[in-house]
């Protein structure tokens, strides 16, 4: 159901302001959320100063260098610094999207940070994603077949295999779906935008063969039909996929298979 | 603040709850379906309206009187407006809505721009609607 308000236990308060690095001339304000499981007391946001003379371009090397030199509690995660492992998801600057390859520069002000929307706080940036990998899991996200096993591999078509363009790329980072208002309000019966994207990567998959069963598992007013076009997944995919319009698709799908 | 929250229950069920709302940036296509809901919302209170105004035409000289004595009054033609924006605003976020189910303009620029047509359409039509309207009078 929609909740505008945040729970009492999960209203954020002002935090620590930690000391200025000293001496430094380009110096960039953080303000990130912090919440400890182990002292009872409600989510804070804590403000930082980095020397980004002294840092990397990247928001995540400002959070490297808030945790080397400053605060060492601070937590979060982080893998491939890279943009393939979509660990250090995160709300940056309102937006969900990669640390690793959100540059510092881009945003203009003071650099504010949250973990993903509207999904509970495991510690400070780090959400709880156990639902969204068991969504993921829901779809059957590897080939179904009832055909004879070919003697060598499935076959495709140069075509067909084009077909898994802006598709396959997703890293399953939870960017675009814990953007999604219908995510945060239905999340518990709505697949939400990386699920159902991956769903379409299998519906459309030339060499899978239960597309009809799949159609079927999704054929229902909250796991498919809970996405109404608000299009926020699409803006915060940092791999520029359009999980809305792979939502679309199977609509469509749904359609054309009772015509 | 520690003993009065002190640690209880399961690291599960203490987790809070991420910002959601309070936090995200404003997106046209967001707003655009806020919008959408809030006006579909509107819409029930001004077909109440209408209802009303229909109904008072249609039981005698005195009700009518009143009715559209609170409708022609500044106020009531606020609201009027607002109705008519309204109807108009919800109509083209329903076009938006059929283009885009139909997996076209997804992309972007294209969604900003639909959705930027389907705010300058509204308002355009609703002053249409009133310049048309005070014209016939």
């Amino acid at each position: 159901m929609v909740e505008l308000a945040l729970p009492k236990n999960s209203r954020p308060t002002v935090g620590k302001t930690w000391p200025r690095p000293e001496k430094a001339t380009n110096v960039r304000e953080f303000r990130i959320y912090r919440w400890n499981p182990d002292d009872g007391a409600n989510p804070r946001i804590d403000t930082y100063y980095v020397d980004m003379s002294d840092c990397g371009p990247m928001v995540l090397d400002a959070l490297l260098w808030i945790k080397n030199k400053v605060d060492p509690t601070l937590t979060f995660r982080r893998s491939c610094r890279e943009g393939i492992c979509g660990s250090c998801a995160m709300n940056i600057d309102g937006t969900n999207t990669l640390a690793c390859t959100k540059d510092t520069l881009s945003i203009s002000s003071v650099v504010k940070i949250y973990p993903l929307p509207h999904m509970p706080v495991v510690k400070d940036l780090v959400p709880d994603l156990t639902r969204f990998y068991a969504q993921h899991a829901s779809i059957e996200p590897y080939l179904k077949t009832v055909s004879p096993k070919p003697e060598k591999e499935w076959l495709q078509s140069h075509e067909d295999r084009v077909k898994l363009d802006g598709l396959y790329e997703c890293i399953l980072c939870a960017c675009c779906s814990t953007s999604c208002p219908s995510y945060w309000w239905n999340g518990d019966r709505y697949l939400g935008p990386a699920a159902l994207l991956q769903a379409y990567r299998w519906l459309i998959d030339s060499r899978d063969e239960a597309t009809g069963e799949r159609l079927d598992n999704l054929e229902d007013p909250f796991r498919l039909y809970r996405c109404h076009t608000i299009m926020n997944c699409a803006k915060a995919c940092p791999k520029g996929l359009n999980p809305a319009k792979a939502i679309a698709k199977i609509k469509n799908m749904m359609i054309e298979r009772q015509m | 603040m520690a003993e009065a929250n002190s640690v209880s229950g399961t690291p599960e069920s203490r987790r809070p709850l991420s910002p959601h709302l309070q936090i995200y940036r404003p997106m046209l296509t967001m707003m655009m379906s806020i919008m959408h809901r809030i006006t579909g919302g509107a819409l029930y209170v001004g077909t109440l309206l209408l209802a009303w105004w229909l109904i008072a035409l249609a039981k005698d000289a005195n009700a009518f009187a009143i009715a559209n004595g609170f409708l022609s009054s500044i106020i009531g033609r606020l609201v009027m407006f607002g109705f008519t924006w309204s109807l108009f605003h919800h109509l083209m976020g329903g076009l938006r809505h059929f283009v885009w189910e139909a997996g076209h303009g997804m992309e972007h620029p294209q969604r900003e721009y639909l959705a930027q047509a389907t705010l300058a359409g509204g308002l355009v039509l609703t002053v249409l609607v009133w310049i048309v309207a005070y014209m016939v009078r």
